[in-house]
């Protein structure tokens, strides 16, 4: 975030031609660097996560048994057997392993399906809801922090800035599922404008453009209602770190040799002041692709958080460690893409780092 | 799921009864206004939760035999009152020695692939598939069934080894469900794809399931039964959250909501809105019964006169009343009501805090001595309401009482292996006490492994004889006798604290036509139900 040593305007970084190629192998060995270590840790999530699970009391057998009202002390053992929970545990785990090494990641018994086929199914949803969300949410946050921090260094309508301010600070600190309740019952209930759940209308047989639009009318408000609470961060993290770098001399200096108001804010500070947040970016797709059990719930929409959260309730072990599989490399994945996004934004990091940054 | 409870003053309660009764009179006699049936049209639901899969034969979830109930049949169904009545079988006969079940079946059933069904698809059904996989029923086949086999095609005859009356109210969609032969003999039933893609004789098909999202079933054009279904469609939704469940219902979404669909609060608030109909009836077959469960093999409740205590110190009108919103009424015996063989003229537990501290003092337990862990379930709100005033209760017994929860799979495991002091839950009868009854009172059913045996420790050498006997006496009079003896005995010894039976509340709006029918409810194959076009 701030970049200790003196605050340099980022094209001064930029030097002579010979360092462009020491540039790209650095930036190639960063990057090996960082894919064998994410191999490393998505493993040990598995193998963490796979002993976790099993210190929850109960296994699907039991539950399955549990839910039919009903079962026999054989038909469980049957269930087990057949699960291949009776084998050792360090077996069970020889054989999940060499499993996710073929990228076959197990059989939902419950299901009775394939455990990829299941995730695969409900990845379009979460990754449409992430990135709407996301966008809504990065879009107007850094949009309402710059306008935020530019009225209030500026000193002029000092009232936006504090409405801003303030709105950010009551959806920060509004539970979501909430604000999604109230969302449908003022937008759909009343007002009728808006579908109050799932991701399409079910048995329109909308195709083609009028599929899209009955897609983007369901996702107005799980968008929304997830997206605020990012937003109000964004909003915040913007207006701190724009604050913080309009303060520095080559702000000053940009301005007294006349450069435009406008282009000093895009290119002069808001670049600087992005840093802290991609980092924040970073963190919200991880924790996104991890699904949104609580939106996911309320709106009905067919995301990964729920799969995850049905699976832990009924100890289905092979698609919850499945989920935690894929949830895990997406996370990584966008932590990597954090990092080389930092280094273009702010070269100053990959020169003085040498893929050192974690 | 079943958070199913309203509140209610008990003048609306029964008014609305008597509004449904009124309602339910044309049903009384279908053959009469069939002919004015509307065709067409798309019926919504909820099935909540998501089932993980549709074929009932290997799941006895409630969503999975609702959705179930569509594609698969049975070879009877029930009447209100559990009188068996012809579904895939038009007619059948029982020996009078009891041990001959013969069936004959309808002409002219086809599967939904187009091929015939017939009697070898009953024996593959009830010999092989359901004597593996069905997890209640293999239990009474194990135990019961001589031999089966197909006298004709459209003959089946059953033998069993000894007299079971029970035996005939097994034959539901849900308990027996017809599995086609051509597509499961010879294969691994579990990982058959045919799974994914159910195939029935019932009059609705599989069409389509977007995980997460719905579950869509289309008309069977050659249904067996001519001129049904009258609906084109079903369409059931996945919808996790009982507040936006509330909201599909309201906004016209859904058209239909099974008990637990929605809380309590919006239970009173949605049947108040216009052109909305109400009942609780539909659940004859399952009845499910409230009861705390207490660990009969150490102090403090191994001993009767506690358990009496127990019984007393608890005012179960209020439970139903203000916990549960007047959603059921105070169990009288251990049987529900509606189940056959129920008698009312038991022993009384009346609410007696005076008689609840005499008949502790009187065990001569010193009750403070032995901490009472509530194991809560994850049934929603009302039973937690429910374990905390039963703890405020037993505390002033002078009991020392802590709750602690549980999710589902934590609780089947823990009540399974008896690992637990005080527990609340409900279970379904399924009609006859020998079928859903008797499981939870007998001596050789306490057996780990399973939460829904005897898992209480209850063992009366007396009360398990009767169980025997009634389980095979032909003669109805004579097993009533014998099953009032021993409801007396289970309710003295306080075998299980039974403590009200549960009542689930369907909503729909009144457009739609014969939607609750017979003692399995909203489990029926809905070929009669049609909605009225205005």
């Amino acid at each position: 975030m701030g970049n200790g040593e003196g605050q340099l305007h980022p094209s001064a970084v930029v030097a002579s031609p010979a360092a462009s190629v020491e540039q790209a192998v650095n930036f190639l060995s960063f990057l090996g660097a960082r894919l064998g270590k994410a191999v490393v840790v998505v493993l040990g999530v598995v193998v963490i996560n796979f002993f976790l699970i099993r210190m929850a009391p109960g296994d699907p057998a039991t539950v399955m048994a549990g839910e039919a009202g009903a079962g026999d002390a054989a038909f469980v053992s049957q269930l087990r057997e057949q699960f291949g929970l009776d084998k050792p545990v360090m077996t069970q785990l020889g054989i999940y392993l060499k499993g996710v090494a073929q990228l076959d990641l197990g059989y939902s018994y419950r299901n009775h399906l394939p455990v990829l086929d299941l995730i695969l199914d409900r990845l379009p949803a979460t990754f449409l809801l992430m990135s709407g969300a996301f966008l809504f949410s990065i879009v107007l946050g850094v949009l309402l922090g710059v306008i935020a921090a530019r009225t209030r260094y500026e000193n002029r309508r000092r009232w936006i800035d504090s409405a801003v301010m303030s709105g950010a600070l009551l959806l920060y600190a509004t539970p979501l599922f909430w604000l999604s309740l109230m969302a449908i019952i003022l937008f759909s209930v009343v007002l009728g404008w808006l579908p109050a759940f799932g991701m399409e209308t079910i048995g329109a047989g909308y195709t083609g453009l009028a599929r899209v639009k009955d897609v983007a009318l369901h996702m107005i408000l799980p968008t929304v209602s997830l997206g605020c609470f990012f937003m109000a961060v964004y909003v915040r993290l913007t207006r701190a770190s724009m604050l913080e770098v309009m303060g520095m001399d080559y702000v000053k200096t940009a301005r007294a040799k006349g450069v435009p108001a406008g282009r000093v804010i895009r290119v002069h500070v808001l670049r600087n002041a992005l840093l802290p947040v991609i980092t924040f970016a970073g963190i919200q797709l991880g924790q996104m692709a991890g699904g949104a059990v609580l939106t996911e719930t309320v709106f009905s929409w067919p995301g990964i958080g729920r799969l995850m959260f049905d699976a832990l309730l009924q100890r289905d072990y092979q698609l919850l460690l499945g989920i935690f599989f894929v949830t895990s490399a997406l996370v990584v994945f966008f932590n990597l893409v954090t990092d080389v996004i930092y280094r273009f934004i702010d070269p100053r990091i990959a020169a003085g780092g040498k893929g050192a940054t974690a | 799921m079943n958070r199913f409870t309203m509140r209610l003053t008990k003048r609306v309660l029964s008014m609305a009864l008597a509004a449904t009764g009124l309602s339910l009179l044309p049903l009384a006699l279908p053959a009469g206004n069939a002919m004015a049936q509307t065709k067409g049209g798309t019926l919504s639901g909820i099935v909540q939760p998501e089932p993980p899969i549709l074929v009932s034969a290997m799941n006895s979830q409630a969503p999975t035999q609702y959705v179930a109930g569509k594609i698969y049949q049975g070879l009877l169904t029930y009447s209100p009152d559990l009188k068996p009545q012809p579904e895939l079988a038009k007619s059948w006969t029982i020996s009078p020695d009891g041990l001959t079940y013969t069936f004959e079946l309808q002409k002219g059933v086809k599967w939904h692939d187009g091929k015939p069904f017939t009697s070898a698809d009953v024996v593959f059904s009830i010999d092989k598939m359901l004597r593996d996989v069905h997890v209640r029923t293999r239990a009474v086949i194990n135990k019961y069934m001589a031999s089966i086999r197909a006298v004709n095609d459209s003959t089946v005859e059953i033998k069993l080894k000894e007299p079971f009356p029970p035996f005939i109210s097994m034959f539901e969609t849900g308990t027996m469900p017809m599995m086609p032969k051509h597509i499961y003999d010879g294969t691994d039933y579990r990982n058959n794809p045919a799974n994914q893609k159910p195939v029935g004789t019932g009059p609705f098909m599989f069409k389509e399931w977007k995980k997460g999202a719905y579950i869509k079933l289309a008309k069977n054009p050659n249904y067996w039964k001519a001129g049904k279904p009258y609906l084109d469609e079903l369409v059931f939704y996945v919808i996790p959250d009982s507040a936006s469940r509330a909201v599909a219902f309201e906004k016209g979404d859904v058209q239909v909501l099974r008990g637990g669909d929605v809380d309590n609060v919006d239970v009173k608030r949605l049947r108040a809105l216009p052109n909305v109909e109400y009942t609780t009836k539909g659940w004859e077959m399952f009845s499910p019964m409230a009861s705390m469960l207490l660990n009969e093999r150490k102090p403090p409740f191994d001993n009767v006169k506690v358990r009496q205590a127990v019984m007393h110190v608890l005012n179960r009108k209020m439970i139903v009343n203000n916990i549960f919103f007047g959603m059921g009424k105070p169990a009288v015996s251990p049987f529900s009501s509606t189940t056959l063989f129920f008698d009312k003229n038991m022993p009384e537990y009346d609410f007696n805090l005076k008689k609840a501290r005499e008949l502790v003092k009187a065990s001569g337990v010193d009750v403070g001595k032995y901490p009472v862990k509530i194991l809560s379930t994850s049934y929603g709100a009302n039973w937690d309401r429910l374990d905390e005033y039963v703890k405020q209760m037993l505390e002033q017994l002078g009991f020392k009482v802590s709750i602690e929860s549980a999710d589902a799979g934590t609780w089947s495991a823990r009540v399974s292996n008896w690992e637990f002091d005080l527990t609340t839950t409900y279970t379904y009868q399924y009609g006859d006490p020998a079928l859903g009854v008797e499981r939870l009172y007998v001596t050789r059913n306490i057996v780990k492994g399973t939460p829904f045996a005897n898992v209480q420790g209850y063992s009366n050498p007396k009360a398990d004889e009767l169980w025997a006997k009634a389980g095979s006496t032909m003669d109805t009079a004579e097993r009533q006798k014998l099953y009032s003896e021993l409801q007396k005995i289970l309710v003295t010894d306080v075998a299980n604290a039974n403590l009200f039976e549960v009542e689930f509340p369907t909503l729909y709006r009144k457009h739609v036509k014969n939607l609750v029918t017979s003692a399995i409810g909203l489990n029926e194959s809905f070929d009669n139900v049609s909605i009225e076009k205005n």
